[in-house]
């Protein structure tokens, strides 16, 4: 059944986008990622204009981030003041990559951009996932080493602005945790992602915050900042789409509730090399686009002014 | 004076001994929901006072545009290793959607001088004025956006497409595609008489989204902050709405 998305302007199978929807619910179900930086590249492939999936996708993950912040919130797993002071963060960074994304897009090189993102974070992301997950599986089959020792003290401690994390059980500096937000507020708004893939490394490595509250406050952020994108773009660019949104949510939601219940059955260290393994390829995929001459050499600029 | 205006009208008159009398199988195109594009049938008939004059055959032409609107062509080229959009043209005014049909090879049916006074095929609707600095080859930029609009169906030559029966009927249908952009549908019948136009008929016909998606289109360009409060809220309500069904499904 073909249907009309009113703002992308162009005519979409319903059962193809409800299918990408599901298929991307059971890997962020397998994997517990937010799932937005494989939707995202998929929309381009079927040829939603990038500036509509970046938007549309925004306003996606805020819906599918809801129910999980609620269950942590339920279960205490989520830094209040943590997730506060990298909101703050996260609200500037949104901002100053919705200007970025406008400047690009009025010079006609959003696209570049938004492509260029995800081949540079997908490849890095997906590289060190994929190194790290075989030295693990090796670690596995020989004899169990020392546990890698972690530095109490790093720089991140030496920093002004103290303020105590009671629930992370943590003393240390404003300025590190409003700078991963600002980051992840960046690239919220450029590549239409929630930035968990990122935000997540940066709470346990460098902020040292206990794996428990990870994801939990991570949630927690993700769901205001890409609400203010979605706003954001909504008004600046008229390119949210909400029926595309709600079909992808709908597929999204069956796919998670499925995927969740396949990944129980996996090992962590097969389901991240697997995670890594997709990664890269849609990395390389994005890539080959930008390094094979293009068959068609000219591009037709929306409406003109776009 | 009053003669001469008189008698100048009777001599002017048998000019026009052909008319277009039209028919269209729509008068609006509706983009609805789950719109996939359309066929558009056009027929009509030529009326005439004398009959059929013998010197030279009949021709339609058909020409149906789209709102007109600047469009900027840009030209990929290899940077640092990789294709980026480099130069840029913008073409002054290019309709969304042209189709020309004709009855029989263009170049028979219609001459290129009345070509050009009409602007009927669509080299001829496109209009671009200058090229910026640095560009030395701004037809090809043209061409390319020409290639680009009939590889998604928004251009259409069909040559021969119009039946015509007995000098006297006439119909085609044009295929308009999905990603139709909305407005008026300027819709021009041409008769020729070895090339030369011997009538002009035109009417127009509207394009529009209908109920929720004009609805939806509307509120996300008039009210975008309204828009985009209702569409955070919708899809956060579809998505707790989806997980709490699953839940109790599961129970």
């Amino acid at each position: 059944m073909q249907i009309y998305l009113p703002i992308a302007e162009v005519s979409v199978n319903a059962f193809l986008l409800l299918g990408l929807g599901g298929i991307v619910g059971v890997l962020s179900g397998m994997f517990g990622v937010g799932g937005g930086f494989l939707m995202t590249p998929l929309l381009f492939f079927i040829g939603i204009p990038p500036a509509v999936a970046v938007a549309t996708e925004a306003n996606q993950i805020v819906a599918s981030s809801f129910s999980g912040v609620l269950a942590h919130l339920r279960r205490r797993n989520v830094d209040l003041r943590m997730g506060t002071v990298l909101l703050v963060g996260g609200l500037i960074g949104a901002a100053l990559g919705v200007v970025i994304f406008n400047t690009l897009k009025a010079m006609g090189q959003v696209d570049l951009l938004v492509r260029l993102s995800y081949v540079v974070f997908l490849g890095a992301v997906g590289g060190l996932m994929f190194v790290e997950s075989l030295r693990a599986i090796r670690r596995s089959k020989s004899a169990p080493g020392a546990p890698p020792q972690r530095r109490k003290h790093s720089w991140v401690h030496a920093l002004p602005f103290k303020m105590k994390f009671r629930v992370s059980g943590l003393y240390i500096s404003v300025i590190p945790p409003i700078l991963v937000g600002i980051s992840v507020g960046i690239l919220a708004a450029i590549m239409g992602v929630g930035g968990g893939f990122i935000m997540v490394p940066a709470m346990i490595y460098l902020l040292g915050m206990p794996t428990k509250v990870v994801v939990g406050t991570s949630l927690f952020q993700i769901i205001f900042v890409t609400a203010f994108t979605t706003l954001l773009h909504a008004v600046t660019n008229f390119t949210v789409d909400i029926v595309l949104a709600v079909l992808l949510l709908i597929g999204g939601v069956i796919g998670a509730q499925i995927g969740t219940r396949i990944g129980t059955r996996l090992k962590a260290e097969q389901l991240r090399i697997l995670l890594a393994i997709m990664v890269l390829a849609v990395c390389g995929r994005l890539a080959l686009d930008l390094l094979l001459t293009p068959t068609e050499l000219y591009e037709l600029g929306r409406e003109g002014h776009a | 004076m009053i003669r001469l205006t008189l008698l100048l009208i009777a001599l002017a008159l048998p000019l026009k001994a052909e008319e277009v009398v039209l028919g269209l199988s729509q008068d609006e195109v509706a983009i609805t929901a789950t719109f996939d594009g359309s066929d558009l049938l056009i027929f009509g008939a030529v009326k005439r006072e004398a009959p059929i004059p013998a010197d030279a055959p009949l021709g339609v032409v058909m020409a149906i545009a789209g709102p007109s609107e600047p469009v900027t062509v840009r030209r990929k080229e290899r940077r640092f290793g990789i294709w980026v959009n480099a130069q840029a043209v913008e073409v002054d005014s290019a309709p969304s959607f042209y189709a020309v049909a004709t009855s029989g090879p263009l170049g028979e049916v219609l001459r290129e001088v009345e070509d050009l006074r009409h602007e009927i095929t669509v080299p001829r609707a496109i209009r671009s004025v200058g090229a910026p600095a640095g560009v030395t080859d701004s037809e090809a930029f043209t061409r390319a956006l020409i290639r680009i609009r009939a590889g998604d169906g928004l251009y259409q030559v069909l040559e021969g497409a119009v039946d015509l029966e007995e000098e006297t009927l006439f119909r085609a249908s044009v295929r308009l595609p999905a990603n139709l952009t909305e407005g008026d549908y300027r819709t021009r019948i041409f008769l020729t008489r070895d090339g030369r136009i011997v009538d002009i008929y035109e009417t127009a016909i509207p394009v529009n989204k209908v109920g929720l998606e004009r609805w939806l289109y509307e509120l996300a360009h008039d009210r975008p902050l309204i828009y985009g409060l209702m569409s955070l809220f919708i899809a956060i309500a579809a998505g707790w709405g989806a997980s709490a069904a699953f839940s109790v499904l599961r129970r």
